[in-house]
């Protein structure tokens, strides 16, 4: 028998939430990765500009875990599920911030011709949002295993972004005048990196949201 | 760490009732372990079981060890009074004597002979320091003991059982009746208490065992789901049956 409901009603809306979170961040990696494509400025604005949504939704997240932690004394997994919601919140603002960088440097880019034609950026960025869905499925589904699966694929996205750095070095050193460019490829690859880095943390959540236990599963390897 | 007190598939029946059930748990000392479970799940026939406060029940049976320092209380020829001055305990409802607070606090050493009056000033100013009561009723020591407020009146009954110098302290819900203030009071005289006795507590507040308690005991229907470290009980619960009691999930 359910005995508080009213409660564990507000704990599904706080995951309910998250998941529109989740969802939020996701679209802005895909179009921020679009709008350099396309060299789409409109875009690449309005990823920034619709960041500050996703901030907004951080601290309303928060501040609803401070709520039921004040007023519900939560116990066990509930305990757990606010703890690290608080988590995966912060990981999903700061892959949100993330995806507004990447939107920042398509407007310095702006009319350049590019440098080559992008091929590894869209996936690792396709990559990345596939790990980040995936992780808040196994967050909602309470399911470690898929979560430690999520992190050893961390691996695909390292190493895509050791071949385009590599990739773009060699561009650069044949020829100086690609530099510029170049570089700021590797700041939206790093982005990218960084984001899927951002996904695995989330999984460590959600291991110990099934287990209890704080570990770090996969150190990786940037 | 030492165990003060332990139990031995412990038995106790009401009648035809089986109240507990092989109930093994040893009580660390100078810890506070809080028993927490729904109502009639046997917590407080436990607590009651360990200085023998369930032998006036008509009917009823023990079965099973307690041991008192690897003594069995229920062997023959214990001194029950003896092992109710080791073992004392305060009650749901503050329920100090009809006397003086001063006679309140001395009526134990008197009973046990204690008649020098220098001697039992002293007790009576050591108790009432300790139960953290002194400050606020040294000028009124010859009111009634029923005069003062709720959490003053347990505090006070927590003094009488100091006064006999116990070694172990039963508290069965003693903040049940009392506010939020006279509890939090109760709750921080509990963790000066420990340093020199062991403690344990049944509670309905899972709060309370969460906050004041080193190891917390779950009873289910008459049965030790779970025994643990607090902190882990309360965060990462071994037993589905418990992860269901303290997160509202049962009923």
């Amino acid at each position: 028998m359910e005995m508080r409901k009213t409660f564990h009603e507000h704990l599904r809306e706080v995951k309910d939430e998250v998941l529109v979170m989740g969802s939020m961040v996701e679209k802005a990696i895909k179009r921020s990765i679009e709008s350099l494509k396309k060299r789409d400025l409109d875009m690449a604005h309005q990823i920034i500009a619709d960041d500050v949504k996703i901030n907004r939704k951080r601290f309303d997240l928060e501040e609803k875990c401070i709520e039921l932690i004040a007023t519900q004394q939560p116990m066990a997994s509930d305990l757990r599920t606010i703890i690290s919601v608080l988590s995966v919140i912060t990981e999903l603002e700061r892959i949100g911030d993330h995806a507004e960088g990447i939107a920042k440097i398509v407007i310095m880019i702006g009319d350049e011709p590019p440098v080559k034609p992008l091929v590894d950026l869209p996936r690792m960025a396709e990559k990345t949002t596939d790990m980040l869905r995936r992780s808040l499925d196994a967050f909602i589904n309470r399911d470690d295993d898929s979560a430690r699966k999520i992190v050893g694929e961390d691996d695909e996205v390292d190493k895509l972004w050791d071949q385009v750095f590599r990739e773009l070095i060699t561009f650069m050193a044949e020829d100086p005048k690609t530099i510029t460019r170049a570089t700021r490829l590797i700041w939206v690859a790093h982005n990218l990196e960084r984001s899927a880095d951002r996904v695995t943390n989330i999984c460590e959540r959600v291991v110990f949201l099934v287990t209890g236990k704080m570990e770090e599963i996969g150190a990786s390897k940037y | 760490m030492r165990k003060k007190m332990n139990t031995i598939d412990l038995d106790f029946y009401y009648g035809k009732n089986q109240a507990l059930k092989g109930v093994n748990l040893g009580i660390n000392e100078n810890e506070i372990t809080a028993l927490i479970g729904p109502s009639g799940c046997g917590k407080s026939t436990f607590l009651r079981c360990l200085n023998r406060m369930n032998d006036i029940i008509l009917q009823s049976r023990v079965e099973g060890r307690v041991l008192l320092d690897d003594v069995d209380i229920y062997q023959p020829g214990v001194d029950v009074v003896e092992l109710r001055k080791k073992v004392g305990m305060v009650f749901q409802q503050p329920n100090p004597f009809p006397k003086s607070i001063y006679e309140n606090v001395a009526y134990g050493p008197r009973r046990l002979g204690l008649h020098n009056r220098g001697s039992l000033d002293n007790i009576v100013e050591k108790s009432l320091r300790d139960a953290a009561l002194w400050d606020e009723i040294k000028e009124d020591l010859g009111k009634s003991g029923l005069s003062i407020s709720g959490g003053q009146q347990q505090r006070l009954c927590i003094a009488r059982v100091l006064a006999v110098e116990p070694e172990v302290i039963l508290m069965d819900e003693p903040c049940s009746a009392l506010d939020p203030i006279a509890t939090l009071k109760i709750e921080e005289l509990m963790q000066d208490l420990k340093k020199n006795y062991t403690i344990v507590i049944v509670t309905h507040n899972m709060q309370q065992a969460a906050r004041v308690s080193d190891w917390t005991g779950f009873f289910l229907l008459g049965e030790l789901v779970e025994y643990g470290k607090t902190s882990e009980l309360f965060s990462i619960p071994k037993d589905k049956r418990t992860e269901d009691y303290i997160t509202g999930r049962f009923g």
